[in-house]
């Protein structure tokens, strides 16, 4: 499993695509700093191009290199491998090329502009963190999406669609259920609505370091009472977590079924 | 002219007195408790009390005197007594250590209360772990100033404010420090009164609080981390200037409220960190200008029966939202001020922009009607809804907008 990691990782990391990506987190984190100079200004700035963009890339990055690499897997199959080891091997290093180009955009012009210093630090690490779960549950998706439909349209259609109720329907319809039962106590409900979607999830983890003040009225203070202490905290990256592992699995179960 | 002759050497003995006489107390003195140094004293007369520790119930001072402590002596309420009650016209109580005043519902206990009297200073003192601090009930002109008052407050119902001030008139409260307590500085019917220069914080409910108090005024003070920051209700007439509105955060925190009260000027104010800025309930004919609003949830919330609110000159920086109105906008008017999120263009560089701003977001008004809706925060979904109305307003009020909105932030 760790050898086609590295392959993949090492193949990924070469590509254009990959090399596109690092640049583009590059330049962005590097011109909102130069911009700006207020790292707490550019923390948040970020927070909206991470939770959109991650999983946006990753998903549609997932599909598109698990059909590209077809052959190459249809000859990986033919060997005596394990076939878990096969694809998870692929997922992680696809997962990890875009973490590292995640980490090596931002991160870089952050060091650069004097990080350590200052006060930003944990959020920045909050940022990165989310950053980091969010391409993997979302290459873990695509991988199984691709998995699933050998049709490369259907599922380059399906991934979008999946990002786009992630990133945008989930919430509107998250929005309406509230409108709708306004006439009852939410504040558990949404609460709950928002361990379901991973982008909300880490949306929440960001701001509660962040716009705190804002949050902290009316409902935001249940929010905070839970999502503030520890066990919240450790509770939220347990979703996190949970939505990394549950498309990890479904991945095996798929691979291990399906007929080449 | 005998007459004129005794009134004049009374008046000298009086001054020689009042300048000579100064009863000294102290453990080893000759005069050793308070309360026997009052009775002995005449009117004018000084009472020195020397560092040491007195515990001697209700002190009553009934004289035109002035306590005066010497490396803060200590008296002890024993969690039972009010320690000073001033019922005479011209005391001045300063340098003391007052502590453990008692705690009475019923009774209203202060460390100091001056009862229907007036030129009064209370200068300098320390107060700790008292129910009311200062407590000025019918009092008319006087003093409060330099004082430290810290109380051990844990919930609205069983505490007292730091200074209370009832049926008072032509009071000044400045450069106290006030925290722990129900109230830092409560105003009910005083007029005529300012308040300046003070620090209050950490206190359970509000900072300031007005109620029925006219033509007052408060400037230069700082409030932060109260339960609110200032509460200004059913009042009229009171000016606030250059106050520091900071951190007054929680469910139902802000930073200044307005509650039927009219008349009223807001300048050169500060608000930050505060969960909001302003509230305004029933508010009319008040002016806003140069103020900051930076970092908070909310910068203003506008709720019904509010007229004549003009806002000016002001800057709204980085708040989470600036804007909530609930109900129409009456002739409340938002031009001209600096709003961070405007991104309209001044094409003829008059220093305005040339599109009118809209400070109400749908966001604003989904809130109102859900507030479990905050979760969505920042969300791409909000973003996308906000831009949607902002290009075409269905919901929002279409009369709240800033005509000419600054390009640059009012320095």
């Amino acid at each position: 499993m760790l050898k086609i990691m590295k392959y993949t990782l090492s193949d990924l990391l070469r590509s254009r695509w990959g090399l596109l990506y690092l640049g583009f987190f590059l330049l962005l984190t590097l011109s909102l700093l130069w911009l700006s100079g207020d790292v707490s200004k550019v923390v948040i700035s970020l927070m909206n191009v991470v939770l959109i963009l991650c999983p946006l890339i990753a998903v549609m990055f997932g599909v598109m290199y698990f059909y590209n690499s077809r052959e190459f897997t249809e000859l990986l199959l033919a060997q005596p491998i394990r076939r878990s080891d096969i694809f998870w091997g692929q997922y992680l290093g696809l997962a990890l090329s875009l973490s590292i180009s995640l980490l090596l955009g931002v991160g870089l012009p952050f060091l650069l502009y004097g990080l350590f210093g200052s006060t930003e630090i944990w959020n920045f690490f909050v940022l990165i963190t989310t950053g980091v779960f969010l391409s993997f549950i979302f290459s873990g998706l695509a991988f199984y999406i691709a998995l699933r439909n050998d049709n490369r349209i259907r599922g380059f259609g399906l991934a979008i669609l999946v990002w786009l109720f992630f990133a945008v329907i989930y919430d509107g319809i998250f929005l309406l259920s509230l409108i709708l039962l306004r006439d009852y106590p939410l504040e558990y409900y949404s609460m709950v609505a928002t361990m379901f979607n991973p982008i909300d999830l880490s949306r929440i983890l960001i701001l509660l370091k962040l716009d705190i003040s804002a949050l902290m009225g009316y409902t935001g203070a249940v929010f905070r009472k839970f999502l503030g202490t520890g066990l919240g905290t450790a509770l939220a990256f347990t979703a996190l977590l949970l939505w990394v592992v549950l498309p990890a699995w479904s991945i095996r179960r798929l691979a291990l079924r399906k007929d080449f | 002219m005998t007459l004129r002759v005794s009134i004049l050497l009374l008046l000298l003995g009086w001054a020689f007195a009042g300048a000579a006489a100064t009863i000294e107390v102290c453990a080893g003195c000759k005069v050793k408790t308070i309360t026997e140094a009052i009775q002995q004293a005449t009117a004018g007369d000084i009472v020195l009390i020397k560092s040491g520790f007195y515990a001697e119930g209700n002190i009553v001072v009934d004289k035109p005197l002035t306590l005066r402590g010497e490396g803060y002596p200590v008296l002890d309420g024993r969690m039972t007594e009010e320690a000073l009650t001033i019922t005479a016209d011209s005391v001045t109580v300063e340098g003391l250590k007052i502590q453990n005043s008692g705690h009475n519902q019923l009774k209203d206990l202060a460390a100091i209360r001056v009862q229907r009297r007036k030129d009064y200073i209370i200068r300098n003192n320390i107060l700790f772990n008292s129910f009311f601090g200062i407590y000025l009930e019918y009092a008319g002109a006087g003093i409060v100033e330099g004082n430290t008052i810290i109380g051990k407050a844990e919930s609205e119902m069983n505490a007292g404010n730091a200074i209370h001030a009832w049926y008072v008139n032509n009071l000044t409260v400045r450069n106290n420090h006030l925290s722990g307590h129900r109230d830092g500085i409560y105003f009910e019917f005083v007029s005529d009164s300012h308040i300046h220069d003070n620090r209050s914080t950490g206190n359970v409910r509000y900072g300031l609080h007005f109620m029925f108090s006219n033509d007052d005024a408060y400037y230069c003070n700082i409030f932060d981390q109260n339960g609110a920051g200032v509460a200004v209700m059913f009042s009229k007439r009171i000016t606030m200037t250059d106050n520091l509105f900071e951190h007054n955060w929680g469910r139902a925190a802000y930073g200044l409220l307005l509650k039927e009260i009219t008349d009223a000027d807001i300048l050169r104010n500060h608000f930050t960190d505060n969960t909001l800025g302003i509230m305004l309930e029933g508010a009319a004919r008040i002016r806003y200008e140069n103020n900051v609003f930076k970092s908070n949830g909310w910068a203003l919330q506008i709720s019904g029966g509010c007229e004549d609110n003009h806002f000016t000159r002001n800057n709204f920086l980085n708040n989470a939202l600036d804007l909530v109105v609930n109900g129409r906008a009456n002739n409340n008017s938002f031009d001209g001020n600096y709003w961070s999120e405007y991104n309209g263009y001044d094409l003829d560089r008059n220093g305005n922009g040339d599109v009118p701003h809209r400070p109400v977001k749908l966001y604003s008004y989904i809130l109102t009607q859900a507030p479990e809706a905050i979760v969505l925060l920042r969300s791409f979904f909000i973003d996308l809804l906000n831009f949607s109305e902002k290009i075409s307003p269905a919901l929002t009020p279409d009369n709240v907008l800033d005509n000419r909105p600054l390009m640059q932030p009012v320095s």
